[in-house]
């Protein structure tokens, strides 16, 4: 087992499956223990930790991924429409498309780096989002979005003698895939993507991508062509990104060109950087925190806020809940960008240096036989 | 034929303008900073919503009832009269109706203040961090300004009426020996090519012709040799950051009677401004306007219902097509210079 | 290439950027398992060469063999595979990684080539890849740093790191580009006692220096660089005997 995964990763990657596993129980008590939002929770989990492979991993800062999660989801809603209801023929599908297309898109944007890497992959996007609206509405259905009616072929279903009956709507071996069987189809995908994701980190491969974010000319003259790793790293990151817009459509099987859009691209950096750049966890843990609070604080309104406030004296507290509700709401993105802002600034490392930070000051404050010289190790 | 080219190519020009205009300002910022700024679409999102706030002022009105005398529905009359003519009389009127153009007044102090306040503020402290990270906070910045006009003005876009005497159109085809009304232009339209056109101007002649704008200029070509000069670079560069800003803000402005604005006009321009940037080559300010236009004008053309004939779809992907293809044939952009934001 | 021992052949190089003659008529010999130095002043070309050598700029007529396989237009990764190992003027070294990795990359490239999706693999499997850099390591006298950040190194210790990135590789050739540029006295001087130690073991090494007094005490041979043209080739006893260097050194530009 050594060999196979160092017992360091061994014990993070089941303390994660564990954490994931038991999201319904321990995050009940605060208000987000219900399937639609831990489905989400999954779902942006895996776009992020693949987003980080790409980003945290090699440095590339791509700003089109969102490209590859749409087209994830339609190409699942086109599996779910052409062939069979089932999920899994969908994702597999959709892995597939998202991949051969990020395949297209990194072979040329990765001709360039830095800034106009950024701008050639938001290109990319905004030209796939401008045409999903418009030209390519056979495939994308425009503005309506892509969705099962009762008249798709779904010729594997068909050949197999199944008949539905009412909507159609995803299922996995016969089984629906609403509610709690929809979050825990998707958390062992959320697992299998982190327990590859830690795979590629630990593994010589991984090595290489960090040391071409680290110094992509001594890379070349120490022997090794780059671009080919980079696009690896590109080409995963894109298929993770199209596995997630699959299981979005699995348990919404409606795709829409919004997905694509390049503030949903900016979504996916806000969370790894929240979370922490170049960790493994942390991007899980910036998207879970944004989409938790994106979910809490939007559905905050005034009414709730007057009675949290309740407790200060009246004109204060109009006060307070007229200023407060300006963050809450619709106004929740203040929230985020502000608190985006801050973490930039001051924590670049996002909420896993935050941690760290905390663990050394906790230490140092320890018993002095604690106290270490230990030269920083590094990773 | 020719006047239909001819006028596709004006009718491309106000854009262009407009994206010249945000993507010149977008370049003074990375040539002299070295920032690379994501906020720069709020900015000139910022100024056209200074427009909003003119006007609305503008148009504080008094109500009274009248009670002798009634409204159609039988309720008594209100009688609303804006302040300003209270207070001015025909000039209130007059100002009222010229909003937009007088509201480049309040525009100017506001877009510096807002522009030396984010300097100082916040983009002080990232000149000597990563470029990546540069894109972060200016990106958590415009959501911020973006999310801030949104709660106050709300989500919808807010149209402003140009001036009752500027509403029509320019016969220019006539002007240039064509028939009348063979070319015909909005007058605001052709309004705010000369407004861009007098801004560029005056930017260039400002960075060419005053000791100001040579220290820059060689701040530009080579920041530590000025900085060994014992010029303090830094105060002009925040001058500097207040002048872009004011530059969008102005862009702004201008633009609302043509696009009603709305919260997220910046963020949509901004992707847009940054192509262009890239197109005519990061860092060169000549560059960034030629390319301004030359977008503008293509995507006008992109839209001519026999262009979209035999490419469809090309009017909503001309733009990054271009983008695409000129970073990849020549990454420098047209008159970028060699290795600048490579890594 | 009468001489079968020749690694390195430079072979009438001439190298113009518009009307500047940058390099003429540069004929060089390296020999196998022999040091040579580049030593001229500063602007005599030597940069230029060196980029020639790399394949980082194409010559203008001529040509640079290297074990009988041409190098102009090779990429730099190319390049190393063909056993050819460089040392940058300023350490180009993986700041972010410990040392021990900084070491093991190149190992990788040895072994893997230019490009291996080797991502299910474990690091920590790779366990003589791992003993081979922890003996390089031990050899240069940094074993003790090894989990240490590489960006965290002084700067001798950055180029002795460097070394043993290009050590590990085994090349065939070692370049080396003013190994000791910008370094304090003492970090030259482990510098040179290092590349002594590496001559020992008979690796062929070209150096491009600046300053001669490195050089002397190191090479077999050495070339004169002066505006663009050798004046001077042989011994380091023959060299610093000629007038001509000495002119070159003293009486020019420096």
């Amino acid at each position: 087992m050594t060999n196979f995964m160092s017992r360091n990763d061994l014990l993070l990657f089941l303390g994660f499956a564990v954490v994931v596993l038991a999201m319904p129980i321990w995050l009940t008590p605060f208000g987000a223990g219900y399937p639609d939002l831990l489905q989400r929770f999954m779902i942006f989990g895996i776009f992020a930790v693949g987003f980080n492979i790409l980003f945290g991993l090699t440095g590339y800062l791509s700003f089109g991924h969102a490209a590859f999660f749409g087209v994830g989801s339609y190409a699942a809603v086109w599996s779910f429409k052409l062939l069979t209801l089932d999920a899994i023929p969908a994702m597999i599908f959709a892995v597939i498309i998202s991949g051969l297309f990020a395949l297209v898109i990194g072979f040329l944007s990765l001709r360039r780096s830095g800034i106009y890497f950024s701008i050639l992959t938001l290109a990319f996007a905004q030209m796939s989002y401008n045409l999903a609206y418009s030209v390519l509405t056979p495939i994308t259905n425009g503005e309506t979005g892509l969705q099962l009616t009762l008249n798709d072929p779904r010729v594997l279903d068909a050949a197999l003698g199944q008949t539905f009956v009412g909507q159609p709507v995803p299922t996995l071996l016969g089984q629906q895939l609403g509610g709690y069987a929809g979050f825990y189809f998707c958390a062992g995908f959320l697992i299998l993507s982190f327990f590859f994701a830690q795979r590629v980190a630990g593994s010589p491969f991984g090595m290489m991508l960090k040391s071409i974010k680290s110094n992509q000319t001594r890379m070349q003259f120490t022997g090794f062509n780059t671009r080919p790793y980079a696009l690896s790293a590109f080409v995963i990151s894109g298929m993770y990104a199209g596995l997630a817009g699959a299981l979005l459509a699995v348990t919404d099987p409606l795709a829409g060109a919004e997905r694509m859009q390049w503030t949903a691209s900016g979504e996916v950096v806000l969370m790894t950087i929240l979370g922490g750049v170049g960790t493994l966890v942390g991007p899980v843990i910036g998207a879970w925190i944004i989409k938790y609070f994106e979910n809490i604080l939007s559905a905050l309104n005034d009414n709730i806020l007057a009675q949290f406030w309740s407790f200060l004296p009246e004109g204060v507290a109009d006060v307070v809940v007229k200023v407060t509700s300006k963050f809450v709401g619709d106004g929740w993105h203040l929230t985020l960008g502000l608190v985006f802002v801050i973490i930039v600034i001051f924590l670049p490392g996002g909420i896993m240096e935050g941690v760290r930070r905390l663990t050394a000051v906790a230490r140092r404050s320890g018993p002095p036989g604690a106290k270490s010289h230990q030269p920083q190790p590094a990773e | 034929m020719f006047e239909v080219i001819f006028l596709q190519f004006l009718n491309g020009l106000d854009k262009g303008a407009a994206y010249a205009l945000i993507a010149l300002g977008l370049t003074l910022v990375f040539g002299t900073l070295g920032v690379v700024n994501f906020a720069h679409g709020a900015l000139f999102m910022l100024g056209a919503f200074c427009a909003v706030m003119f006007r609305q002022f503008l148009t504080l009105e008094t109500v009274t009832i009248d009670p002798t005398q009634t409204s159609p529905w039988g309720a008594p009359l209100e009688i609303r009269e804006p302040l300003v003519q209270t207070w001015f009389g025909d000039f209130g009127a007059v100002l009222v109706n010229y909003s937009v153009p007088f509201s480049i007044l309040i525009t100017i102090p506001i877009m510096l203040l807002v522009g030396i306040a984010l300097e100082r503020g916040i983009i002080k402290h990232f000149y000597k961090r990563p470029h990546a990270e540069q894109i972060l906070v200016t990106f958590g910045l415009a959501i911020v300004a973006q999310e801030v006009i949104k709660s106050i003005f709300g989500p919808n876009p807010i149209p402003q009426p140009m001036p009752t005497d500027l509403r029509g159109a320019a016969d220019i085809g006539s002007w240039i020996g064509f028939q009348a009304n063979v070319i015909t232009y909005p007058l605001w339209r052709l309004i705010y090519f000369l407004f861009s056109a007098i801004v560029i101007g005056g930017v260039f002649a400002f960075l060419q012709f005053t000791t100001f704008g040579m220290v820059v200029r060689a701040g530009m070509a080579d920041r530590e040799t000025v900085g060994l000069l014992g010029i303090n670079i830094d105060r002009r560069f925040t001058i500097m950051f207040g002048l872009a800003a004011i530059v969008a803000g102005m862009a702004g402005v201008m633009y609302t009677p043509l696009l009603p604005p709305n919260y997220h006009l910046g963020m949509d321009f901004l992707v847009l401004s940054f192509v262009v940037v890239v197109v005519g080559g990061m860092g060169s300010l000549p560059g960034a306007v030629a390319a301004g236009f030359l977008l503008g004008i293509l995507q006008s053309f992109a839209s001519m219902t026999q262009i979209k004939a035999i490419v469809p779809g090309i009017d909503q992907i001309i733009i990054y097509l271009v983008a695409v293809v000129i970073l990849l044939v020549r990454p420098r952009g047209l008159m970028g210079r060699r290795g600048v934001m490579e890594s | 290439m009468a001489n079968s021992n020749v690694v390195l052949h430079v072979a009438d190089v001439h190298k113009r950027f518009g009307g500047l003659h940058a390099l003429a008529d540069i004929d060089l010999q390296v020999e196998e398992g022999k040091t040579h130095a580049i030593i001229g002043p500063n602007g005599a070309g030597k940069s230029t060469l060196l980029n020639v050598i790399i394949g980082k700029l194409a010559p203008t007529s001529g040509q640079v063999v290297f074990d009988g396989n041409m190098l102009t237009g090779r990429k730099p990764y190319q390049i190393n595979q063909l056993g050819i190992a460089r040392v940058f003027q300023t350490p180009e070294i993986f700041a972010d990684l410990s040392v021990l990795h900084n070491v093991m990359i190149p190992a990788f490239a040895k072994r893997d080539g230019t490009f291996t999706l080797n991502m299910l693999r474990s690091l920590d499997s790779e366990t003589t890849i791992r003993q081979e850099a922890e003996h390089m390591l031990e050899d240069v006298g940094m074993l003790n740093r090894r989990d240490m950040h590489a960006g965290s190194l002084s700067r001798g210790d950055k180029r002795r790191m460097e070394l043993a990135m290009c050590l590990i590789q085994h090349p065939r050739l070692l370049l080396l580009d003013e190994p000791t540029a910008g370094m304090s006295r003492h970090d030259t001087n482990t510098t040179i006692e290092l590349l002594k130690k590496i001559k020992e073991r008979g690796m062929t090494k070209v150096i491009i220096e600046h300053d001669m007094h490195v050089v002397f005490s190191l090479a077999d041979k050495i070339s004169v660089l002066a505006q663009g043209r050798i004046i001077a080739d042989g011994s380091p006893d023959e060299v610093r005997g000629n007038p001509k260097v000495q002119e070159a050194y003293l009486g020019g530009a420096h």
